[in-house]
C-alpha cells in the first residue's frame, strides 16, 4: 500500500532529474504567478494576462529567428516586446479617453500579428508551437535559475509595493486625490506581469503560463473575502496544480503544460461547486436563511 | 476673512466645451460653503480641478495656507468595487495615508483613531467586517470615517447624501457641523436647499458660470435659481470660440 502510494506520488521525482527540475520550476512559477493573478482578478484585469501573453510573442519570435532556441535571448526578446506594449498601452490610456482594456487589446493584437508574421516568414510552425506551449520537462538549470530569480524578484517587489498596489486596485480615485502616485505602482505591477509570463513561457509556454496565473486566483476568490487568505489559497492551489499536473502528465504520458493547467481547471470547477463564498452546491441545497 | 482656496477665472472644458466657464471667487477659511446648481452645471468638475484630478489650463486655483495635499475629498458615488476583499477597518485606515504613505507602518495610534472614527460615525464594532456586507448608507459612513482619519483642514464632498436615507444624512450632517466648529474649511456639492440653509453659511450657485456667490440667504433666491436652470441648458454643438477677457476678474468675489 505504502509502496504503491510512494510509486504514485513521489517515485517519478525521486527517479528522474528532469521531473525534479520540472517540479521545482512549477513551484517557483506558482510562487510568482499566483499573487500576480490575484491582483489581476482584483483589478478586474483578468483578461490582461492573456493579452500580455500574446504581446510577448513577437519579441520571442525575433529572438528565436536571430539566436535560435536560446533561453536568454527568448526571455529578453519577450520581455522587451511585453514592456513596449505595456508602456504604449499605458501611455495611450493616460493621454486619450480610451480605457485601459481597449488600449491593451489594440496593442497586443498588433504585437501578436507581428509575431505570427515573423514566425511564418522566417521560422517554422514547430517553433511557434514551442513558444506558445513550452516544455516543462526540458527545463534546465539556467531556466530554473531564471524562473526562481523572477519569482524571488516578484515576491520581493510585491511585498514592498503591497499597500500602494492594493489601494490602487481598491480605490484609484482616492490614491490620486491624496497624491499617492498610483500610476507608478500600476506600471511596476504591469512589468511584474510581463516578467512572470516570460518566466512561464519556457516551462509552460506563454498561453499556459496565464492559466497558472488566473485559474488559482479565480478559484481562491470563491473561498474567502480576506486578502491575505486569498493569497495563501491561490498559492496553495497553484502549487498543487503544478505537483498533481506533473504526476498526471508522467503517469498518463500526457504533455505537461496542458496537464498542469487542466489540473488547475479541476480546482476551479471544484471551487465553483463547493466554494464557501458563492459555491453552486450551497445554492442548490437551499439552506434556510439565518435570523439576522 | 482669509481665503482657503481662490479661483481666478477658471475655465474647465471637455473637448473644448466648457463645463466650468470663467469662474472666479474665494472659499473662505473655516467656513462651510455649499455648491449648488442643476445637473451639468460643472459642480463636480470644479471640485475635481481643486483636488488636482483635472488640469486647469485656463485660469488658476490658488490655495491659502494649506495645500492641495491637505484636502480630504469624497467623490460622487465613489467608484469603489464593494466586492473587493478589504475590511471596514482597513478602508478607514486608508485615511492614514499622509502618515503611512507607500511603505510606512500603521501605528497603534492610527488603529485606535480608526476605531474611534468608526464609533463617531455610528459603526462601532464594524471594523473586522467585509465592506461588501454593508448597506450603501453604512458604506458612506465608512467613507466619512476615512475623512475623519485624514484629519484634513480642507474637506471637499461631492453630493455626499445622494441615495442616502434621512437618518444617515442627519448623522453625517452633524459631523459636518462639528468639522465647521473645529475650524475646518468645508466645500460640498448639494442638491437639498434645506440642508444648505441649515448647515452652510456660504453658497455658490453654478450653471457653468458662477450665477451667485455669497451668503446663503442672499444666494438662494427664486430668481437666482431660475436663472441657473436656464443657463445650464445652453450647450451648442457648434459654439463659437470664446474670446472673453482672460485677465482675472473680481466681479464674483
Amino acid at each position: 500500500m505504502m509502496t504503491d502510494l510512494y510509486a504514485l506520488l513521489w517515485q517519478p521525482f525521486a527517479d528522474f532529474a528532469f521531473m525534479r527540475h520540472a517540479l521545482v520550476g512549477c513551484f517557483a512559477l506558482a510562487l510568482g504567478c499566483a499573487p500576480i493573478g490575484l491582483l489581476l482578478v482584483l483589478r478586474r484585469m483578468s483578461l490582461m494576462g492573456d493579452a500580455m501573453s500574446h504581446a510577448i510573442l513577437p519579441g520571442a519570435a525575433i529572438a528565436f529567428i536571430a539566436y535560435g532556441l536560446s533561453l536568454v535571448a527568448l526571455s529578453i526578446g519577450g520581455l522587451i516586446a511585453g514592456l513596449v506594449v505595456v508602456l504604449l498601452a499605458g501611455a495611450v490610456t493616460r493621454l486619450t479617453e480610451l480605457k485601459e482594456d481597449a488600449s491593451f487589446a489594440a496593442f497586443y493584437l498588433l504585437s501578436l500579428a507581428t509575431g505570427v508574421l515573423l514566425v511564418s516568414k522566417w521560422g517554422s510552425n514547430v517553433d511557434l508551437m514551442h513558444i506558445l506551449f513550452g516544455t516543462v520537462l526540458a527545463v534546465d538549470d539556467a531556466a530554473l535559475l531564471l524562473v526562481a530569480g523572477i519569482a524571488t524578484f516578484t515576491l520581493t517587489v510585491l511585498a514592498i509595493f503591497y499597500r500602494p498596489l492594493v489601494i490602487e486596485s481598491f480605490d484609484p480615485e482616492f490614491m490620486r486625490a491624496v497624491g499617492g502616485r498610483g500610476a507608478l505602482a500600476h506600471f511596476a505591477f504591469l512589468i511584474l506581469v510581463v516578467l512572470n509570463l516570460v518566466a512561464g513561457f519556457q516551462a509552460l509556454g506563454t498561453l499556459m503560463a496565464v492559466g497558472l496565473m488566473m485559474l488559482p486566483a479565480t478559484s481562491a476568490r470563491l473561498w474567502t473575502d480576506n486578502l491575505p487568505k486569498l493569497c495563501v489559497a491561490a498559492l496553495v492551489l497553484a502549487l498543487l496544480s503544478g505537483y498533481i499536473g506533473l504526476l498526471i502528465s508522467y503517469h498518463g504520458n500526457l504533455p505537461s503544460g496542458p496537464s498542469i493547467i487542466l489540473t488547475a481547471g479541476l480546482g476551479y470547477i471544484g471551487s465553483l461547486l463547493f466554494g464557501s463564498r458563492g459555491g453552486l452546491v450551497w445554492r442548490l441545497l437551499k439552506l434556510r436563511h439565518l435570523e439576522a | 476673512m482669509t481665503a482657503a482656496i481662490s479661483l481666478h477665472n477658471v475655465t474647465l472644458s471637455y473637448h473644448r466645451h466648457p463645463a466650468v466657464h470663467h469662474v472666479s471667487g474665494q472659499f473662505q477659511e473655516g467656513i462651510a460653503t455649499a455648491i449648488i446648481g442643476p445637473n451639468g452645471a460643472g459642480k463636480s468638475t470644479l471640485l475635481k480641478a481643486i483636488v488636482g484630478l483635472m488640469p486647469t489650463p485656463d485660469g488658476m486655483v490658488r490655495f491659502g495656507k494649506h495645500k492641495a495635499k491637505d484636502i480630504a475629498y469624497l467623490p460622487q458615488q465613489a467608484s469603489i468595487d464593494r466586492s473587493f476583499p478589504i475590511s471596514v477597518l482597513d478602508t478607514v485606515l486608508l485615511g492614514n495615508w499622509q502618515h503611512s504613505g507607500w511603505f510606512g507602518g500603521v501605528s497603534q495610534k492610527a488603529r485606535a483613531a480608526a476605531e474611534a472614527a468608526l464609533i463617531k460615525v455610528g459603526l462601532e464594532g464594524f471594523g473586522p467586517r467585509h465592506i461588501g456586507s454593508l448597506s450603501s448608507g453604512q458604506f458612506q459612513r465608512v467613507l466619512f470615517a476615512r475623512i475623519l482619519l485624514q484629519d484634513a483642514p480642507l474637506i471637499l464632498l461631492d453630493e455626499p447624501f445622494t441615495a442616502i436615507d434621512t437618518r444617515t444624512t442627519t448623522d453625517l450632517l452633524h459631523l459636518i457641523d462639528h468639522w465647521r466648529y473645529e475650524g475646518r474649511t468645508i466645500i460640498s456639492v448639494l442638491h437639498d436647499y434645506e440642508q444648505v440653509r441649515n448647515h452652510f453659511s456660504e453658497t455658490v450657485l453654478m450653471a457653468k458660470e458662477c450665477v451667485a456667490w455669497g451668503a446663503t440667504d442672499v444666494v438662494l433666491t427664486r430668481e437666482n435659481l431660475q436663472r441657473a436652470n436656464v443657463m445650464a441648458e445652453n450647450w451648442l454643438e457648434n459654439a463659437a470660440i470664446c474670446h472673453r477677457d482672460e485677465t482675472p476678474s473680481t466681479e464674483a468675489a
